[in-house]
């Protein structure tokens, strides 16, 4: 049986239909990525799984137990992770990691040696007796992430768990998920981020305006977007038509080359990458086009958004700015 | 070397770390444990520690020194036999203001849904939080007491009546951080439930026989002042604190605490399960 199953969640506030109906599983030990863009249902998903909200329709099963019929049987097997950092900043942290063992209804002495190891496992040893108020942005979180650990549960939900962290915190979340994962905590982690799910999630499940529109592993759903693409940048800005032209034989059928005049720039879809910079070189080379930069890009949500919606992730307004997908390259994402 | 995460041994713990104890001993420990949290906050929190002692002290000694010379009222020997138990009331019905502060602050940071996602008694957010005010009341309440004492303030009536009228106060302010509880939980920021829970105070608590005889106020705020629950409570409080009979007033202010009580306490446990919704 699946860790988890989610039949047919539907829920609306008022007049917005959060979720239409949204189903999915996850297997035990692995990682399902739920990706999509702000306002789609992954929150409210969430909320659902982890007894915040009651569903409207359908049904919501955590580790054998039905989380409407019997919410605190189903909160003794979860740990969540919200979107800011739930802790006491009045208390250390070592205070907070007690207050949720004894919570979880541990005896004080288990609490306190478990909080111990939690704090030692995430590099908070140091700043364990500190007042939380003192912490950084990604300390916070990993503290967050150890109070939702304190029990063991067979399903941890982190839900984005590195939006608002700088690149060197976020990639710092990464290992601490990746630790999460190699000793086969099951896990459901949403995100706006397709490299994130591509880096840690063993399942994705694509949500917008509340409903699944997509499924599968990172790879399917990057060759359903259209593979990668290779990003040219000329010298000279008359060039820049010319390029899909010359390069006419590597294209990927079916999907439309990005022009930016301006940038001096050609996004264009590759139907293979193997040896694609120097191919992509030689060829504008022969031409006689001098090429300023070759850019290897993976697609963005965006990209995956625009090939299964026809219209935009608008997950943020840097991607609102952006009038080409060219600039939004994954490192960009990581903000 | 690893802690384990499964309970050994038989006792107050649940033998299986999936089964979630009930019964009263662990809402009550539910309740402790959430107590401790704003209990270890306010020692660490000066703030919240300035409040509670200094502004007492202020206001006893401000009322005492600065209207005690001016204002006197008939039947009572000096104006701090009077004024003393109306700040008293004053005081810790302020404090309960951080019921709803509190509360606001703990949702707007998420750390309510950090509980609500846990397997404690959910009911014991509430009850921890409103618990731990209590206590702190009654810290608030024996440095004004103190302060009092040093400014000529007697306890006429013995000590038995000054239990019972403190027991009476701290009855009334537990019943009054239920009503912030539900502020709290209605306003969508801390600086409204600061607001929102201040605001409504000061007229409750000087259109009151706290600081001068009603019978000198304006004819149409007279009713007003004269039915006003926390005059009942102040009048039974200063009436056992002198060694007067208090009459029905101690009947009153007990059932005006119940009543607040009740009313807002099943109010607020609805909001905060409505949340859910």
């Amino acid at each position: 049986m699946p860790a988890v199953i989610a039949d047919g969640l539907v829920k609306s506030f008022g007049d917005t239909e959060a979720l239409r109906g949204v189903s999915f599983e996850i297997e035990r030990a692995s990682v399902l990525c739920v990706l999509g863009p702000n306002g789609a249902g992954k929150t409210t998903a969430v909320r659902i799984l982890t007894t915040l909200l009651r569903p409207d329709a359908g049904r919501a099963v955590v580790d054998g137990i039905d989380v409407v019929a019997d919410p605190r049987g189903a909160r003794a097997r979860i740990g969540l992770t919200g979107q800011y950092a739930a802790v006491d900043e009045r208390l250390t942290g070592f205070e907070n990691l007690q207050l949720v063992g004894r919570l979880f209804h541990m005896r004080t002495a288990q609490a306190r040696s478990r909080a111990r190891e939690l704090l030692e496992r995430f590099s908070l040893t140091d700043a364990g007796d500190r007042a939380v108020k003192g912490y950084s942005g990604g300390m916070r979180r990993r503290l967050d992430i150890a109070m939702s650990l304190i029990a063991d549960p067979s399903v941890l939900f982190l839900d984005e768990p590195t939006t608002g962290l700088d690149p060197r915190s976020r990639l710092q979340m990464w290992d601490v998920i990746d630790g999460l994962v190699a000793d086969g905590t099951t896990l459901l982690l949403t995100t706006q981020y397709l490299d994130e799910a591509e880096r840690l999630a063993d399942d994705i499940v694509v949500i917008d305006n509340g409903s699944v529109i997509a499924r599968g592993t990172a790879t399917q759903l990057k060759s359903a977007s259209g593979g990668d693409r290779v990003e040219v940048t000329v010298s000279d800005r008359d060039d820049v038509d010319r390029v899909p032209v010359v390069l006419a034989g590597s294209l990927q059928a079916g999907v439309e080359p990005v022009l930016d005049h301006a940038a001096r720039q050609a996004t264009l879809p590759m139907s293979s990458t193997d040896h694609v910079v120097p191919r992509v070189v030689r060829s504008l080379d022969e031409a006689g086009i001098d090429v300023v930069d070759v850019v290897v890009r993976r697609p963005t949500l965006d990209d995956v958004f625009l090939q299964l919606t026809g219209h935009r992730a608008e997950n943020d307004t840097d991607a609102d700015d952006d009038d080409s997908t060219s600039a939004a390259v994954p490192e960009g994402a990581a903000r | 070397m690893t802690a384990t995460a499964t309970p050994t041994r038989s006792g107050p713990v649940p033998s299986d770390r999936h089964v979630v104890p009930t019964g009263a001993t662990w809402l009550a420990r539910d309740t402790w444990t959430e107590a401790t949290r704003h209990l270890t906050a306010t020692r660490r929190n000066p703030e919240l520690l300035v409040f509670a002692t200094i502004q007492p002290i202020m206001f006893v000694v401000l009322f005492v020194y600065v209207f005690g010379g001016a204002i006197q009222i008939p039947g009572f020997a000096s104006y701090e036999q009077f004024v003393v138990p109306g700040i008293f009331a004053q005081t810790i019905v302020f404090g309960s203001a951080f019921t709803g502060i509190g509360i606001a602050e703990d949702m707007s940071k998420g750390f309510i849904d950090r509980l609500r996602s846990l397997p404690m008694y959910p009911s014991a957010v509430l009850l921890g939080r409103t618990f731990s005010d209590l206590l702190r009341n009654i810290f608030t309440f024996f440095i004004m007491l103190i302060v009092g004492l040093f400014v000529g303030f007697r306890l006429e009536g013995g000590l038995v009546d000054a239990a019972l009228a403190t027991l009476l106060l701290l009855a009334f302010a537990y019943a009054f951080s239920w009503i912030q509880a539900l502020i709290g939980l209605s306003v969508k920021s801390v600086e409204t439930a600061n607001s929102a829970g201040f605001m409504w105070m000061f007229p409750l608590t000087f259109i009151s026989s706290a600081f001068v005889d009603p019978s000198t106020m304006p004819g149409w705020l007279q009713p007003v002042a004269e039915h006003n629950p926390f005059t009942i409570v102040t009048n039974a409080t200063r009436a056992l604190y002198n060694g007067y009979d208090p009459g029905m007033d101690v009947v009153w202010s007990l059932v005006w605490a119940a009543g607040i009580t009740v009313v807002f306490a099943a109010l607020s446990f609805r909001k905060f399960t409505s949340n859910s919704k």
